[in-house]
């Protein structure tokens, strides 16, 4: 047996045994277990209060999910070792359940509301939207449309009428490409050139407030030494590479501000892992 | 001796890394550890939005988030509930991501029926759930609600629910809060939003990969923006010195909770991307002789 398998057997089994007394031995009875209070008729979580006001029981079926809940996330976190068959497993649960999920979602989203409850709304509201109106809208026969179009790109899953479903998808490209071009145009080529244009002396009550000032100076002068950068129409050298110099240096600036907000982004999520594990969980903290 | 070392570092296995990583998380999780946090400009504009609406406006709270990004914005979310129902302001509530629903049920759950169970669903709050359609859907319902709204997210036709008598568009609502974590989210609700009818007003909490992206539409597109967990943690820090009593539960403090970790996580970071810079000037050094 190689000594990488004995020292994980005996952390594996370390950590087991922990498990095990810290849920059975927990003077508070909350490790490894989910408590529920009834509010309104629903069932939300308890906090410690509740449970000394006596109004708390433990969730079989939650704790059940806060047991899997742990289990899935150290799964999850043996792959920082090594690929494995415990990671392969959680992983494909989630891809499985994703899918299931979506589907549904998508199903009772958008094809029930939005198609079914036009063209069929007493029939819907019968079955599965008791809160919608039985009478159909006056153009509601418009959604045949649509109805015909999703039909098409279907046929994507037929090789032979494959092309048919070209059509929708030119469809849905190209009033996608308009809606969006004109919301680009708005806030983001538009209105930043409006924002962009800012007073270099800031007056406040009469006096100048000269950090606010060097901040709207420096600000456009980084706007400008970055266009500067992207415009290859003239040769980078002299004063102009000089500028565009300058304008690599704020983009560098720029990706390391975006990369260190990244990293807090990705070390809070490990965080709330491990709180859920050392809290929910273990009830360590 | 020393050429070995240098060898030997530079080739450190990367998993070594992970752990370094993992103790310096967890090791302030377990000690508790926080820090004080001084409220940025950005945080107190998005406060003093919230704060400057009168008990009975209404304010749309998207929250476009599902549980991969649930420890930046949880908090966030939590926050603003928190200050909406102090502020007693009608909240309509809604999501772009399918699994958003389920994260407005935990915000209410956690807040509205733990601590403010006098608040009547329908009178006080409403869930109107996900739709589909991308930025779709913001474009319709900015000019008309009733188009993809018909019913909440309980089934409930919308005309039946008090709260929504009289609601035509979100152009209705004094403030649009937004919780983002990517596509659908911020960057749509600014396009379709806050810059197509410039009389909406909108605030955000973002992811800090978002963040960055988002800047540049403050203050004019953006009145306020919280970035990542820091922003959360500033936001709560604000909520919580005005409106909670004592010592706020554990729920109401997991930002700056969260933000300990997040400074000894920083350091690590900061000293490994400096031993690794020095450790390659050192390699080349050898390389060299």
């Amino acid at each position: 047996m190689k000594i990488e398998h004995i020292i994980w057997s005996l952390l594996i089994v370390s950590a087991t045994l922990f498990v095990l007394w810290q849920t059975t031995s927990d003077p508070e009875q909350l490790a490894g277990r989910e408590y529920v209070k009834q509010v309104q008729g629903q069932w939300v979580p308890a906090d410690r209060i509740d449970m000394q006001a006596g109004i708390a029981q433990v969730s079989t079926p939650r704790s059940i999910g806060l047991w899997v809940g742990a289990f899935f996330t150290l799964f999850i976190f043996s792959f920082m070792y090594r690929d494995n068959p415990f990671y392969k497993a959680a992983e494909s649960t989630v891809v499985g359940v994703s899918a299931g999920y979506y589907m549904v979602v998508g199903f009772w989203t958008t094809i029930v509301p939005n198609l079914l409850g036009k063209l069929t709304p007493g029939l819907m509201q019968q079955w599965a939207m008791p809160g919608i109106s039985p009478e159909p809208g006056s153009e509601s026969w418009v959604y045949i449309v649509p109805l015909i179009m999703g039909g098409m790109l279907l046929m994507r899953l037929v090789p032979r009428a494959s092309w048919i479903s070209v059509w929708p998808l030119a469809f849905i490209i190209g009033t996608t490409a308009g809606l969006r071009m004109v919301a680009f145009l708005e806030a983001d080529f538009l209105s930043q050139i409006e924002n962009s244009i800012v007073p270099f002396v800031v007056l406040e009550s009469g006096n100048v407030n000269y950090w606010k000032s060097f901040e709207n100076i420096f600000s456009v002068v980084s706007i400008l030494a970055c266009l500067v950068y992207f415009f290859f129409s003239i040769e980078h050298t002299g004063a102009v590479g000089k500028v565009s110099k300058f304008g690599i240096w704020i983009l560098m600036i720029t990706f390391g501000a975006m990369f260190g907000m990244t990293v807090m982004g990705r070390i809070a999520l490990l965080a709330i892992r491990l709180e859920f594990l050392f809290k929910d969980w273990l009830n360590l903290i | 001796m020393g050429i070995a070392i240098i060898e030997k570092l530079a080739a450190l296995d990367r998993r070594w890394i992970f752990l370094m990583m993992l103790f310096a998380v967890a090791i302030p999780i377990l000690l508790k550890m926080e820090f004080p946090e001084k409220p940025s400009q950005l945080a107190r504009d998005v406060f003093g939005e919230i704060e400057q609406l009168k008990p009975g406006d209404k304010v749309l709270l998207a929250f476009d988030y599902d549980p991969s990004s649930e420890g930046e914005l949880g908090p966030m979310a939590t926050s603003f509930i928190l200050h909406c129902a102090n502020k007693e302001l009608k909240m309509y509530f809604l999501t772009l991501f399918p699994v958003g629903p389920q994260m407005i049920e935990e915000g209410i759950s956690r807040v509205i029926l733990t601590d403010f169970p006098d608040l009547v669903y329908g009178e006080d709050y409403v869930n109107l759930g996900y739709k589909p359609g991308y930025e779709g859907v913001i474009k319709v319902i900015m000019t008309d609600l009733r188009e993809l709204y018909t019913t909440d997210a309980r089934g409930q036709n919308i005309d039946q629910i008090p709260m929504c008598k009289g609601v035509e568009s979100i152009q209705d609502m004094k403030l649009i809060i937004n919780v983002s974590a990517g596509y659908p989210g911020c960057k749509e609700w600014v396009q379709y939003g806050s810059t197509a009818y410039p009389d909406v007003k909108l605030v955000a909490g973002v992811t800090g990969v978002q963040a960055p992206y988002m800047y540049p539409y403050v203050p004019k597109q953006l009145k306020g923006l919280l970035g990542a967990i820091k922003g959360a943690a500033e936001y709560e820090t604000l909520v919580n010195a005005k409106y909670v009593e004592g010592k706020p539960k554990p729920e109401y403090r997991e930002g700056v909770r969260r933000m300990g970790p997040q400074l000894i996580a920083h350091l690590l970071m900061i000293f490994l991307i400096l031993a690794g810079n020095v450790l390659f000037f050192l390699q080349k050094r050898i390389q060299r002789l």
